[in-house]
């Protein structure tokens, strides 16, 4: 297959944020001949940090634009030898499972920089993430943004790896310096679990390249995008290709067992921990409890999409019959998920643990959709990847706001706080009932998309699943009720509703809720044709 | 097979270490003006690398003129077989050579070196490396031991130059555990001589490809005599179980000779390890697959694997409670032999290319940390973890470069050490089988099981406050940006490993 060049846009969009952090780079190791004060390096950072991160979301609108959705194929690719040796390739492009998610990454990461603000901010708070070390926050959050849109970009598998680990020091460190209190812990603890992950996707991919072998193609060789020739391929395209001709079921078992089935629950396990999928999950209520606020939003928001777009784009495609093999077993996990992780959710004190535990909740939907293999399913499944990567934002800068204000998040402490901030109040209930799935707005779409796609599939598992959507009303029902009805705590009595930094951050995704709640066919009709494509040949040899 | 005149050619690199050596002793004797040794020692010995690694790129060249015959393609013995002279000579000469560089550049600042001894010292260095050049291109048995031993003895003198008294300690240590290490391997070649009535390793070669079946008592006897070897081997590269000495030494050592002794004897052990392993061990007529050369003598893959596993399972994890970076810095070598192991245990071309090119990047990133460290050592007096604290603080730039290098031990993208772990993992999971598999697995929990560790740095660094007392600023130094350019070269390797990539495949052209 060939992919020739036909843009440069997305390497733009990815690498537009390391313009930035090489900015903020400069501006440090020139510190000594240009004298700036703390002060002014702080707020040059800032700039930066906004305008580094503003600019690949107006690429995005382009991206956007230049978009086909009728097409299923690569587009707006950008394609060259990067390395000779093991045949790496520069090798990215979009096509309607990722395209979304490129867009989500650039609001989110433009949403972060603005909550990263000081603004609003009491100017005696010496001590709240946005004072300290600005120059190194920054940096990061750049670097961050560059990683994420690169996974989602990268079509050739080495290239995917290498971003993939690029997130992770960023993360790191804006977990573990600008964290809470338990923020070392938090921090290394992602670090640990991220990297088992990861090294089992590093075997997993030599292994798979090992096996790549062009005659399966009808080929003598793998082409590169210069026009030489390679024996093994870590291009995408090409292994997909190869897995929908079966070509590693031929190849030699592993340790006994099958290899597209041991290479598949290595890719599963890397990507299931990123998701966070029970039992995998554990990292995630750490990180997000001490993660600042905009970390929090890029976690909930991006990071944990990767899992699902990973097994998306890695595994259903090169190993199809594996996928079969395992996708029983995705249903399963996918409802526990829903299911334990909302009853947990019943037991939280603290508001930003619940909204991390909703999270895992709600990425089980994703799971369950795409082991359904149905269009609705596939659909269902990528389009809540979508609204979650906007509800949880939404919620985690709720979890902000009052963190900012209170200096605390225990839900039992506060009450009727909906007579002191009354536009708060009212956002907090728009992303709440977003998030449980109420009709008309966005969660409720790919919510029953999902359910009707996995209904016929898995009967039993869809109906357990849904007890999970009443925990979750109850769960934010009776959150509403302890925090902002009833009598006003005196105590927070002074509290001030929202600022303008706030409001910057909250409304634009409040409106994305109620528009992608009456009209989601602009986001469906992107992505609708590549995943049927996608789950075709599955769902033919399974028989659906 | 070359003369012993038209070799001399190709031992002009060590000749003139061994000229530049002699002159620093000699120079050290009547020097006595402190000003004028300053920089003429340090300048000297610079100059005699720089020198010695033209020359050796100068007999590169030579190879391909007289009558087309090129050493480097065919590969060619010289001084009647004693010593070969091929890409992985070459390829290792050079490393160990820069290594000897960064050593002399980090002296220059260091306080534990005593001045007025620095001629012997510099000499000393450069000693070393004419042992190391000559034990990466030994193709005979004897020379093998005679080029370890000078290494040996180089190395205990240096590692007890430092005036305190552990250093002293150090080096009286690392000579009991050396002299016990070269003695049993001594003895196991002694066998092996017994055994196949030759040193030569081309010789052996032939001998084992063409031998029958081994007897019985033959067998048990060659089991004997290459444990015996193999455990000398493990004392140069520092692989458990023949570790123990490498914590004290880089402990009580001065760091610039910690820094030397972390990499450059154990990649010059590297070096003959692959040459022996591929002479007597695995049959180089077929490179792409394993096979060995006596049926017999398959459970020494094992040994070597078991080796591998036990050196990064150990090393790590005793790398965990370490305080003092010096020694945690030890251990991390030590978890290392194992990483490299691996790609001998992989025994195909790609397992040579694998381990050189690993070789090569952990050169760059091992000098780079252990010149970190003499930085902060230099401007605290103190190489333990209490001294890295806020040091992000501190000194931004000798943060962030060591960021970079325990990133790059870990094994992360973009930096160099990711790399050569791509190649070393590569290696082993091309030619299947379970004992590769299960090597690259506990491999990678061993990558996990290292972030711990090389974390608990980055923490220190950057998540905690300075420690009170420390200097608020460290002004950069030799050191520092020895760090920052080595800082740059990892990540440049990580991302255009192209150029490092041929140049590894070209050193694994020994095997014909």
């Amino acid at each position: 297959m060939e992919h020739p060049t036909t843009s440069t846009l997305l390497t733009w969009i990815i690498f537009t944020p390391s313009i930035g952090l090489l900015l903020i780079g400069l501006l440090l190791l020139t510190r000594p001949l240009t004298q700036l004060t703390q002060a002014t390096l702080d707020h040059l950072s800032r700039a930066i940090g906004v305008f580094f991160s503003a600019v690949p979301l107006v690429l995005g609108g382009l991206l956007w634009a230049s978009f086909d959705g009728r097409a299923t194929g690569m587009q707006l690719v950008h394609h060259t030898v990067w390395m000779r040796a093991f045949n790496i390739e520069y090798f990215v492009g979009v096509d309607g499972l990722s395209v979304g998610l490129v867009l989500l990454t650039v609001l989110v990461s433009f949403v972060a920089a603005l909550a990263s603000l000081p603004w609003g901010i009491a100017r005696d708070d010496h001590h709240h993430f946005s004072r300290r070390a600005v120059p190194g926050y920054m940096a990061m959050l750049l670097l961050l943004e560059t990683g994420m849109l690169g996974v989602f970009c990268a079509l050739d598998f080495f290239l995917f790896y290498v971003f993939w680990e690029v997130m992770l020091l960023p993360m790191y460190f804006l977990i573990g310096i600008w964290g809470g209190p338990r923020r070392e812990y938090a921090a290394i603890k992602f670090f640990l679990y991220t990297l088992v992950g990861s090294v089992l996707m590093l075997l997993a991919m030599i292994a798979l390249y090992f096996a790549s072998d062009p005659g399966a193609l009808g080929q003598a060789a793998f082409t590169l995008a210069d026009g030489s020739t390679g024996k093994h391929t870590f291009n995408l395209l090409n292994l997909a290709e190869l897995g929908r001709q079966g070509a590693f079921g031929a190849a030699g078992p592993i340790l006994g067992v099958a290899f597209p089935r041991i290479v598949f629950v290595a890719l599963f396990i890397a990507f299931a921990i990123k998701i966070p999928m029970v039992p995998f999950h554990t990292w995630l209520p750490d990180a997000h409890v001490e993660a600042p606020t905009p970390v929090s939003v890029i976690l909930a928001g991006i990071l944990l999409k990767m899992g699902i777009y990973g097994i998306l784009r890695v595994n259903y495609p090169i190993l199809p019959q594996a996928t079969l093999w395992a996708r029983e077993a995705i249903a399963v996990f996918g409802a526990v998920n829903m299911v334990y992780a909302a009853f947990v959710c019943l037991a939280q004190k603290d508001l930003k643990k619940l909204i991390a535990y909703s999270s895992v909740s709600h990425m089980g939907f994703c799971l369950l959709g795409m082991a359904a293999l149905t269009p609705q399913g596939i659909n269902g499944a990528v389009l809540q990847m979508i609204n979650h990567g906007i509800i949880s934002p939404a919620l985690f800068l709720i979890a902000g706001v009052i963190y900012d204000r209170a200096h605390h998040r225990e839900i039992e402490r506060f009450g009727g706080l909906a007579r002191r901030m009354p536009e708060y109040t009212a956002l907090v209930g728009l992303s709440f009932m977003a998030s449980l799935g109420l009709p008309g707005l966005n969660g409720f779409i790919s919510e029953a998309l999902t359910f009707l796609g996995a209904f016929p599939v898995f009967t039993v598992l869809t109906i357990v699943s849904a007890v999970s959507v009443v925990i979750t009303a109850a769960y934010y029902l009776w959150t509403i009720q302890r925090m902002f009805l009833g009598p006003l705590n005196e105590k927070y009595a002074s509290l001030s509703d929202l600022n303008w930094r706030e409001r910057l951050t909250l409304y634009p995704l409040g409106a994305l809720m109620l528009l992608l709640g009456v009209l989601p066919m602009p986001v469906i009709s992107l992505m609708d044709p590549t995943l049927r494509a996608l789950i075709e040949p599955l769902a033919r040899s399974a028989g659906l | 097979m070359f003369g012993n005149l038209v070799s001399m050619r190709l031992l002009a690199p060590a000749v003139v270490l061994g000229a530049v050596a002699l002159f620093l002793f000699l120079a050290s004797a009547f020097v006595r003006r402190r000003e004028t040794g300053r920089w003429l020692f340090p300048g000297a010995a610079l100059i005699g690398l720089a020198a010695a690694l033209v020359t050796l790129l100068e007999t590169v060249r030579l190879q391909y003129l007289p009558d087309g015959y090129n050493c480097l393609l065919g590969g060619c013995t010289a001084f009647l077989g004693m010593l070969a002279y091929d890409p992985l000579a070459v390829f290792f000469q050079a490393l160990v050579m820069l290594a000897a560089v960064a050593a002399v550049v980090l002296t220059v600042g260091s306080p534990a070196v005593p001045q007025a001894r620095r001629g012997e010292y510099f000499g000393l260095i450069l000693a070393m490396t004419v042992g190391m050049c000559l034990l990466v291109s030994a193709n005979h048995l004897l020379m093998l031991y005679v080029a370890l031993e000078a290494v040996s003895l180089c190395s205990y003198l240096l590692t007890g130059f430092d005036a305190k008294a552990r250093s002293a300690e150090a080096g009286l240590k690392y000579a009991l555990y050396g002299g016990v290490a070269s003695a049993v391997m001594l003895f196991g070649l002694s066998w092996w001589y017994g055994l196949f009535g030759s040193l030569n390793l081309q010789s052996l070669h032939f001998c084992m490809l063409g031998s029958p079946a081994l007897s019985p008592g033959e067998s048990g006897a060659a089991v004997v005599a290459l444990l015996f070897i193999l455990a000398g081997f493990g004392f140069k590269i520092a692989a458990v179980p023949f570790h123990q000495w490498c914590p004290d030494a880089y402990e009580g050592a001065p760091t610039p000779i910690a820094a030397l002794l972390s990499v450059a004897p154990k990649l010059s052990g590297f070096a003959v390890l692959l040459r022996f392993a591929f002479n007597l061990l695995f049959d180089p007529r077929d490179p792409e697959t394993l096979a060995y050369a006596p049926a017999q003598l398959e459970w020494a893959l094992w040994a070597i694997a078991a080796l591998s596993a036990l050196s990064m399972t150990i090393g790590n994890l005793a790398a965990i409670p370490q305080n003092n970076l010096k020694r945690l810095l030890a251990y991390s070598s030590i978890a290392h032999a194992g990483y490299l192991l691996m790609g001998v245990v992989g025994g195909s071309q790609g397992g040579i290319a694998a381990v050189s090119l690993y070789g090569a990047v952990y050169l760059v990133m091992n000098l780079g940390a252990f010149a970190v460290v003499a930085a902060v050592e230099r401007a605290t007096g103190s190489e333990d973890l209490l001294a890295f604290h806020g040091l992000a603080k501190r000194s931004p730039l000798l943060a962030v470069c060591m960021a970079v290098f325990l990133l790059a031990l870990t094994g992360l993208p973009p930096t160099a050490g990711f790399v050569g772990k791509v190649y070393l993992f590569a290696s082993l999971l091309k030619g299947g089988g379970s004992l590769p598999v299960i090597l690259a697995v506990v491999g990678i929990v061993n990558t996990v099981i290292s972030l711990y560790f090389y974390a608990r740095v980055l923490r220190a660094m950057f998540l905690l406050p300075p420690e009170p007392g420390l200097p608020e600023r460290i002004a950069p130094d030799g050191a520092g940006l020895l760090a920052a350019a080595l800082a740059v070269l990892t990540l440049a390797l990580g991302v255009f490993f192209g150029p490092l990539a041929m140049l590894a495949e070209w050193s694994a052209g020994f095997v014909r």
